[in-house]
């Protein structure tokens, strides 16, 4: 072994840092995230790495498990009313808050009215049919809706299910943020604007016994290539996020584990079909036909393969094939070259052009080259419009795009998936899709609960939008985590976000 | 005057051996980028599948990228946008910089106080966001990153323009083509501006070092080059994501960078001191 | 001398006027409705009306600028719409860890960048002159973002010597901090060192060559002496007021090494405003940056003045 005199003047340094590091990782959680949280209001909050932080810091009703099932968190059962307008909930009895106040039913009703009242907050919609909340009686607590809502449930499983302590919020106004007091298993302690956001053990936890850190920090790192070598310096014990092509490697490598979860999302493909004049203007968004050769010179196993290294689920629709609502009369098509060149010919255009626009995230230009590349087999003439991702939203909300590479982090509920982008005039609904008949299916899919019914009508929309294929869905990507192999406990649930539970650090 | 000043900096220019060597390294890049077409093994944007991040080899002399393409072809090609994001940007800075500083220079008075005090207040902001928020104006690609660059850049030359006029208007030789009766607008043109050519010369040649980096800091934020056109900044922008896997597809683009600007600057330098008059 | 230096301070009220209004100016440019873009993934309608009005986008812009300048005189520089959180803390949390990550990198960049000038004049045309010339403008042709994930390859991930990314407080942790700080302060500079080296190397140059140093060599004094007792300390003064006005520029935050290395100072967090739409915290971080950049250049061209008693005429 060659003498590295460098070494020796660096190990007491080393040392130091090694000690700091050994004292503090038996009971402190470091996890990288991939952007720096937005504000830390249940009602308020916007992002998906904000849901990241809740998940240690504010307890829901309910919450989900592997299998997209519901299980019960600050709500113990649940019970529909005959007519389905109705929600009884029973709450978890011996509950508080992390400033010691109780979580009864009237909290309850607290905060589902400030979800639906405060000005500004994001669970308006996600609430929509919720018109009263009733306290039943210490423990319990009566939603009552406008219409049957089948989504329901799964909002609570989210944020608009989340608790906060009803007097930190009306002593903190819209300000709660800077200072979230909820019940989960961390209170918080500091925020450090894109540095550190620093949650300590709440010792009243009512679920104590599964908590195994007295600290959890959260550190944004928005290059995957650093957050990787923050894990394997030993600076962070987890990562959210991974990049699709170091799973490779890291796999090799005995010291780290790594989990691999289809999302509930998707990545797809979004054409303008009906959204502006732009729609009319050029030969994909005109003709069905044309989208259906499109769809018919893509690869999806290859683009999965070149611009995800394979982590990632092919798919046709807004679920994934395993899903238990996807729907199988409704296929996945294989490439099929001659039948695109055929359908170009029967729609009289031979050498479609149109323009693909994305934003600067590495794999969304990554697929757009591909896709450019794999499509002119078939005549398409694709040209890439590279804009960054505040400019892409602005564009596509007016309208002024052909074709755009888009991603949806994905809902627990199908309806998550599907209403807010196939209904008439809805807020994602950037290929301007518009059907009475959808709207008509949609609406009914929102009030039916019976899951056998509820599929039946699922069947019948995907066969309706799929048709006209305003959004042409590719694949659902793999949530990619990274994180020390004596972490043990960590349960890979399809909405990526880590639950700190039952989490623990062999030594 | 001019002429013999020309032929004393060359022959001062060719005792520095660095100087030389940039200038020969940057005429080499200059008839990389034409050539291109030419000399380019194999078409910069032609993917294939069966050839991702393929290590250097007799087919690729540099290895292939994350999409199949030939890594030295897309080095060759990517001349041409790095040298025209330093070229360009710093025309572009010195077609707004000097006349607005010859103007300020010159006149003097309330004029040059307000194109001062605006100067100073663009200098006053983070060059690299002012590149930033144009380029994102104007939408990500090479031209807009240019320009973006190009006028981010203009205020230095503002300033130096205007300092050197200042220093050389007060000189005996503009004194007396004044007194012969010459207007202010051929004094300017004819008798000052030649004169302060020299230092506007070197700092143009280092500013190019300076443009081509931030060219390559523009797409790697992704506001400058846009795929599948190949930029060094860009490649690199990619690359850094397969550091471990493919250090080859960050290497070659990153190696070009360093030399070019390397030797932009080494001759800018050199041609400073050769020009300078107080150096023997 | 104080006729002067009143001119110039009065000078600077409205340059910061202008800066404010070309900040301001520059947001307003930036494609997007910023409304849609902080209303977040599900892109609620009462969301986007919720801030809409929050932010005033419906009024004409002299107003917005109006609502802005009016805080900005009382000492509210708004609060980031993303998070919530002040602009006013914001800065103050972030200033420390701008203002050290300057300090550091300053520090490199004398140590590599003085020697180098000397070593560069005092041997000119030599071998020693065209590789100092070479090393110090090294740092200055690599693109800073590239050099720092070539460092964070090398030196964090294979050699496990010094941390990836992020911040220790000094006051936590004082190796850690340096440790840290090293590779972000080692690449910001090198690019400055190349420019340092220049001035020295012109002003020893100079200086070399004046009365006063043939006086000095006249005396007897060896080499040695004459070089740095000298003649560095005449050839001091333009180098120091240069190292004030790069310090300036190093305070608006080094946007792309910050970025790399994760360190949370201005540069960050100005960056991921602008892309966010921001504006408050572009605006206000912009605004106590660019004063402090003016504030520097004011005190530089006064030391400048000071040292140099032929230009107070």
């Amino acid at each position: 072994m060659t003498f590295k005199p460098q070494k020796y003047l660096l190990l007491p340094l080393a040392l130091f840092m090694a000690l700091g590091q050994g004292v503090a990782s038996a009971q402190t959680l470091r996890i990288g995230l991939a952007e720096d949280p937005d504000v830390l209001d249940p009602t308020l909050a916007r992002s998906f790495v904000g849901r990241v932080v809740f998940a240690s810091l504010c307890d829901k009703l309910f919450d989900i498990d592997e299998k997209l099932n519901i299980l019960p968190q600050l709500a113990s059962s649940y019970e529909w009313s005959a007519d389905s307008k109705a929600l009884t909930l029973k709450i978890r009895q011996g509950v508080t808050f992390h400033d010691g106040e109780k979580l009864d039913a009237a909290a309850v009703k607290f905060n589902i009215e400030r979800h639906k009242n405060l000005p500004g907050s994001n669970r308006r919609g996600e609430l929509a049919p919720v018109t009263t909340v009733d306290v039943i009686d210490a423990n319990t607590v009566r939603l009552n809706l406008s219409a049957p809502f089948a989504p329901l449930l799964a909002q609570l499983t989210d944020r608009a299910g989340m608790m906060v302590s009803p007097k930190a919020a009306q002593a903190a106004g819209d300000k709660f943020g800077s200072n979230p007091v909820c019940s989960g298993p961390f209170k918080f302690a500091e925020r450090v604007a894109q540095d550190r956001i620093v949650l300590e053990k709440f010792a009243n936890y009512w679920n104590k016994d599964a908590i195994h850190f007295d600290k959890v920090i959260y550190t944004p790192i928005p290059d995957a290539t650093v957050r990787l070598a923050n894990l394997k310096s030993g600076q962070l014990d987890f990562i959210e996020r991974m990049a699709s092509n170091d799973v490779e490697n890291l796999m090799k490598d005995k010291k780290y584990k790594v989990s691999r979860i289809t999302e509930i999302g998707y990545q797809g493909i979004t054409i303008n079909v009906g959204k502006s004049e732009q729609a009319k203007k050029n030969p994909l968004g005109r003709d069905a036909k044309v989208r259906e050769a499109f769809e018919l010179s893509l690869d999806r196993q290859g683009l999965a393969q070149v611009v995800m290294d394979n982590e990632a689920l092919i798919g046709n629709q807004w679920v994934a094939p395993t899903n238990t609502y996807y729907a199988k009369n409704v296929p996945m098509p294989k490439r099929d070259i001659e039948k695109a060149k055929a359908l170009l010919k029967e729609a009289g255009v031979v050498k479609p052009s149109f323009t693909l626009m994305t934003t600067t995230a590495s794999d969304a230009q990554r697929l757009a080259v591909v896709i450019q590349a794999m499509t002119r087999d078939a005549g398409f003439d694709v040209k890439i419009q590279t804009t960054e991702f505040a400019t892409s939203l602005n564009m596509a909300d007016k309208g002024d795009f052909e074709a755009y590479v888009l991603a949806w982090s994905g809902r627990p509920d199908p309806d998550g998936n599907m209403f807010s982008f196939h209904g008439c005039k809805q807020p994602l609904n950037y290929a301007g899709y518009c059907s009475a008949e959808t709207d008509a299916l949609l609406n009914q899919s929102r009030a039916e609960r019976d899951p056998v019914k509820r599929k039946k009508i699922m069947e019948q929309i995907s066969a309706q939008v799929l048709k006209d294929r305003p959004v042409i869905y590719l694949y659902h990507r793999n949530w990619l985590w990274a994180y020390n192999g004596k972490l043990a406990g960590v349960r890979n649930i399809p909405d990526g976000l880590l639950r700190v539970t039952g989490l623990k650090m062999a030594p | 005057m001019s002429q013999s000043l020309s032929y004393t900096a060359w022959l001062r220019l060719r005792r520095r051996p660095s100087a030389l060597i940039g200038l020969a390294v940057v005429i080499g890049f200059i008839l990389l980028a034409i050539l291109a077409p030419y000399i380019s093994p194999q078409d910069p944007i032609a993917t294939s599948w069966g050839a991702i991040r393929k290590a250097p080899s007799a087919a690729h002399w540099f290895g292939t990228d994350e999409i199949g393409r030939d890594v030295l072809s897309r080095v060759i090609w990517g001349t041409q946008a790095s040298l025209m994001a330093g070229v360009i940007s710093v025309s572009i800075s010195l077609l707004i910089g000097v006349p607005i500083g010859l103007l300020a220079g010159f006149v003097g008075g309330t004029v040059d106080a307000i194109i001062s005090r605006i100067t100073d207040a663009f200098l006053a902001c983070p060059f690299l966001i002012l590149a930033i928020a144009l380029a994102a104006f104007l939408g990500p690609s090479l031209t807009n990153a240019m320009v973006a660059i190009g006028i981010s850049a203009a205020p230095i030359f503002v300033r130096l323009t205007r300092g050197q006029v200042i220093q050389i208007k007060v000189e005996d030789f503009v004194e007396a083509a004044r007194s012969v009766g010459n207007p202010p607008w051929r004094i300017a043109l004819v008798h000052i501006l030649p004169n302060i050519l020299p230092p506007l010369l070197v700092q143009a040649t280092l500013a190019i070092a300076a443009a081509v980096i931030a060219e390559a800091s523009l797409s790697f934020l992704g506001l400058g080059q846009q795929p599948p056109a190949p930029s060094w900044g860009s490649m690199l922008n990619t690359a850094k994501n397969f550091i471990e896997q493919a250090p080859w597809m960050a290497i070659w683009p990153g190696l070009s960078i360093f030399l070019l600007v390397l030797s932009f600057n080494l001759f800018g330098d050199g041609l400073r001191d050769a020009l300078d008059p107080r150096q023997r | 001398m104080t006729s002067y230096l009143v001119k110039r301070l009065l000078s600077v009220l409205p340059t910061l006027l202008l800066v404010s209004m070309l900040i301001f100016g520059l947001q307003q440019l930036l494609p997007g409705d910023p409304a849609k873009i902080l209303a977040g993934e599900e892109q609620d309608p009462n969301v986007v009306a919720y801030l809409t009005a929050k932010l005033h986008l419906d009024e004409p812009l002299p107003v917005r600028y109006g609502y802005w300048i009016a805080g900005v005189v009382q000492g509210d520089l708004g609060e980031s719409v993303r998070t919530q959180l002040p602009v006013l803390s914001l800065i103050l949390q972030k200033l420390p860890v701008t203002a050290e990550l300057a300090f550091l990198a300053m520090c490199v960049a004398v140590l590599i960048g003085i020697p180098a000038g000397i070593a560069s004049a005092v041997g000119r045309g030599t071998v020693w002159d065209y590789a100092a010339n070479v090393f110090a403008l090294w740092g200055l042709s690599t693109p800073n973002f590239w050099l720092g994930i070539l460092m964070i390859m090398l030196f964090s991930v294979h050699l496990g010597w010094l941390p990836a990314s992020g911040f220790v407080s000094p006051t936590e942790d004082l190796l850690g901090n340096l440790a840290s700080m090293a590779m972000p302060a080692f690449v910001l500079g090198n690019a400055i060192a190349a420019v340092l080296m220049r001035h020295t190397r012109s002003a020893m140059l100079q200086v070399m060559q004046s009365d006063y140093v043939r006086t000095a060599r006249a005396k007897g004094l060896d080499e040695r002496t004459v070089i740095l007792k000298h003649a560095l300390r005449n050839a001091l003064t333009p180098i120091i007021t240069l190292g004030a006005l790069e310090f300036g520029t190093l305070l608006s935050g080094a946007v792309l090494t910050e970025q790399v290395f994760t360190i949370p100072g201005f540069g960050k967090l100005i960056l991921d405003a602008v892309f966010n739409r921001d504006y408050a915290v572009v605006q206000g971080v912009v605004l106590f940056t660019a004063t402090t950049y003016i504030m520097l250049n004011l005190m530089a061209d006064m030391a400048y003045f000071w040292v140099n008693p032929r230009l107070r005429r």
